[in-house]
């Protein structure tokens, strides 16, 4: 009964271009800021259930693993932000053609380098510039 | 005007005609997250400690209980919308596509209602410091 339906050309009949990884890393990411999602909640639960759960929590969370999975965190967030803006600037209508999406691609990864630095710096280094 | 039949409608073919829905309100949420997630971002780091009083007191001041309701309303919905499509676009075997449909979608919901009555509690038994 059920017919084969068409399928799309597989990925790899295709000529790889970088924006196909941007394309890609925003999927990655957007899992990544997932699970991220249940950890700020678990966070939030200690915080609400009192201090010994809390530094169940902060232990965790200061452990090496725990810093690591933070340090990703932050930067699929600032990918995901910053790709975002650029999806939503295609939404419009926007940025299209091939030479913006190139540019804009690169300004993604600047703007994402540039924040995760800034806010892993004040949040290693000192809160006075926040 | 369609372009299908009734009987491949039936069988399933057709579209929901939500597409539309989940493209919009991805978007929506998308753009609700920009300034929330950002202003968590800064507000966390500006505390002067993250030890519990610190983020209590925080939690239970002024809008923030409600914009942290917010912020995790938006992300949950938004987060079950873009995990959803991964999942179809990935789990080949129908009954396991549904599982996992059905499972992503309940814990998204147990999740955001967690953390929500978390920020509710934390600020309902914060008591209010002067200055």
């Amino acid at each position: 009964m059920m017919r084969e339906r068409p399928l799309s050309p597989h990925l790899d009949i295709y000529k790889f271009a970088y924006t196909m990884a941007t394309s890609i890393a925003h999927r990655a990411s957007g899992i990544v800021l997932a699970f991220g999602f249940n950890l700020l909640v678990w966070w939030l639960m200690a915080a609400a259930a009192g201090p010994a759960a809390y530094e169940r929590v902060q232990g965790v969370v200061g452990s090496w693993l725990g810093q690591l999975a933070l340090a990703g965190w932050l930067l699929a967030f600032a990918y995901h932000l910053f790709n975002g803006l650029r999806h939503l600037n295609w939404d419009m209508g926007r940025g299209l053609e091939r030479a913006e999406a190139r540019r804009s691609a690169l300004w993604v990864v600047i703007a994402t380098v540039v924040l995760t630095a800034w806010i892993g710096y004040v949040a290693f280094f000192g809160g006075e510039t926040a | 005007m369609s372009l299908q039949s009734p009987l491949t409608r039936v069988r399933g073919r057709g579209s929901a005609k939500s597409g539309v829905s989940h493209w919009w309100v991805q978007r929506v949420t998308a753009v609700t997250l920009v300034p929330l997630t950002l202003w968590f971002v800064v507000k966390l780091l500006g505390l002067p400690s993250l030890n519990i009083g610190d983020v209590r007191e925080w939690v239970a001041e002024g809008w923030t209980p409600v914009l942290l309701i917010m912020l995790l309303g938006a992300m949950a919905w938004h987060s079950a919308l873009g995990v959803q499509v991964v999942l179809e676009d990935y789990i080949r075997l129908k009954s396991l596509k549904v599982a996992a449909l059905f499972t992503s979608t309940i814990f998204h919901v147990l999740v955001a209602i967690a953390g929500s009555y978390a920020v509710l509690r934390i600020a309902l038994t914060t008591p209010i410091t002067a200055g």
